[in-house]
């Protein structure tokens, strides 16, 4: 009933556009109705295209989060715990963080050429920064008695992070690596239209620029589908690692 | 006039002993366990303890009284190495505390903040097991019987917010005696309790460190929940922060919530740590 009613606005929406453009008779090298869409779709599916340039911007967009979102992690444990590191790097974060991961594409280009590593870069670029701020903030939130707990406890270094800290933590850090893995699905495929000849990016480029607006329209549909995919692949994980208690830490 | 037996009895004219900064060792412990020595601290600009000069001996009961702003939970943290002293220092059997210790354990006031929210009871009685090394084959039994000796064994898989104020605290007390201190120090433990659950406690905590001798340095902003537990009593006056007086307390042990608190050695000290109180307030 709730998926019926989700659904009544899209497809009638669906219907009004594929009869305008069947009534009005279009021809037109910018817009396709519904049905060539869908078909261009399928077959854009059965022969590959789709699946294959998916794999290319998923592996560039994951392998770049991980690096991303790993070094972010360290660092914001780090600077979280040792306040000198903090201090030193305050300026550098700060200068750094403002600039557009889509700026540094031509400087990508120039030093690493066209291909994975550049792509990969500029996303673990792009997705290192919510991670490090979203986490650094996460730990100066923790309570400052449970450190104390754990000053108390002689807690060694190791187990100070794996017992206190990211337990403490980890709600807040699964939030910032939701963030994250937005942001390196849209540098990845910003990279890839851009300039990059790889993946969904790149696909819906070449549809554009060869007039076949049934596969470009294909192409940024399934890019939302994926986009909604991961996210609710994540927030059903993060349902069932943190439990209720997991969410409500969020919610505060 | 009654004073206690074992104490020189300078400035006992009033009915109860007052004994200026340093009393002097009582005779069931001859080496002071903990020594503050001339401690002075800071907290920016602001001076919280000027000059302390304290010894408290093994197996001591010790209670520090007094306003907010007296530096005591100050003074409690430098015990359990969480603080150093700008200047002066503390001594635990002889060396100076340099950071937490094994044999020092401390409670918190808060127990909301204070216990793993992730952890259930049993958990957080773990971690100072962890802390500690104990082999993971070990645990599980010495969980249980702590958790027995505060009375929560039922309550092991339940997570601190299933468990009531008083429970949280039993936990933690539970979590401190893993540690197998010599020392217990507790910063207002009670003080968030109802008046039913404080009085359990107190009596709960008594039993225990009767059994282990263990020595307690227990900080309240309640006189009469200091004169019931405490051996002697510290009232220390605010800005700076500054041992004003040592009572000595000599009630009867074991004591009884209803007995102890009629008594009238319970009330002299009473009247007396109030007046005392109020001179410092006005």
């Amino acid at each position: 009933m709730k998926v019926a009613k989700a659904l009544v606005l899209p497809v009638a929406l669906l219907i009004l556009w594929e009869v305008a453009m069947r009534m009005s008779g279009i021809q037109s090298d910018s817009l396709a109705p519904p049905s060539q869409i869908a078909v261009a779709f399928y077959n854009a599916m059965l022969d590959g295209t789709i699946p294959w340039r998916t794999a290319e911007t998923l592996r560039a967009a994951l392998t770049g989060l991980a690096i991303g979102a790993g070094c972010g992690l360290i660092v914001s444990i780090l600077l979280g715990l040792i306040p000198p590191v903090a201090r030193l790097m305050q300026f550098s974060i700060e200068v750094l963080r403002p600039v557009p991961a889509v700026a540094l594409i031509p400087v990508a280009i120039l030093t690493l050429g066209f291909g994975y590593a550049m792509e990969v870069s500029l996303v673990a670029f792009a997705t290192f920064w919510p991670v490090l701020i979203y986490g650094h903030a996460a730990i100066t939130n923790i309570e400052p008695q449970l450190l104390d707990v754990s000053r108390v406890l002689r807690l060694s270094g190791l187990g100070r992070v794996t017992k206190i800290v990211l337990p403490a933590t980890l709600p807040r850090y699964f939030v910032a690596f939701r963030l994250a893995t937005a942001v390196s699905l849209i540098v990845a495929v910003t990279v890839e239209i851009a300039a990059n000849p790889l993946g969904i990016g790149y696909e819906l480029m070449t549809a554009s620029q060869s007039l076949h607006p049934d596969l470009m329209f294909a192409l940024v549909l399934w890019i939302g589908l994926v986009g909604w995919g991961l996210n609710g692949a994540l927030l059903f994980a993060q349902r069932r690692l943190f439990g209720p208690a997991g969410m409500a830490e969020i919610a505060r | 006039m009654q004073c206690a037996a074992n104490t020189k009895n300078q400035g006992c004219e009033t009915g109860y002993c007052m004994i200026n900064v340093a009393p002097l060792p009582r005779a069931d412990a001859a080496v002071p366990l903990i020594a503050f020595h001339g401690v002075s601290h800071m907290f920016g600009n602001r001076p919280v303890l000027q000059d302390i000069n304290l010894t408290i001996n093994k197996s001591e009961f010790v209670c520090m009284v007094g306003p907010s702003g007296c530096g005591k939970t100050t003074m409690l943290r430098m015990v359990g190495g969480l603080q150093t002293p700008a200047t002066g220092e503390v001594t635990f059997a002889g060396k100076r505390v340099a950071g937490p210790a094994r044999e020092i354990s401390f409670m918190f006031q808060d127990y909301s903040k204070a216990l793993l929210p992730w952890r259930t009871a049993a958990g957080n009685v773990s971690l100072a097991l962890e802390a500690n090394g104990v082999p993971t084959g070990q645990r599980a039994a010495r969980i249980k019987d702590l958790l027995g000796k505060v009375g929560l064994a039922n309550h092991a898989d339940h997570f601190p917010v299933q468990l009531s104020g008083g429970m949280q605290q039993r936990v933690q007390i539970a979590r401190c005696l893993a540690q197998e201190p010599s020392v217990l120090l507790m910063d207002e433990p009670f003080g968030a309790l109802d008046a039913m659950t404080r009085q359990a406690l107190q009596d709960e905590i008594l039993r225990i460190i009767q059994a282990s001798r263990t020595t307690v340095v227990f900080v309240t902003h309640d006189l009469e929940e200091a004169i019931y537990l405490g051996d002697r009593v510290v009232a220390l006056y605010p800005n700076p922060g500054r041992i004003a007086q040592v009572f000595d307390v000599d009630l009867p042990k074991p004591r009884n919530q209803l007995t102890t608190r009629e008594s009238p050695s319970f009330l002299r000290l009473r009247r007396a740590l109030f007046d005392f109180i109020r001179e410092g307030e006005a």
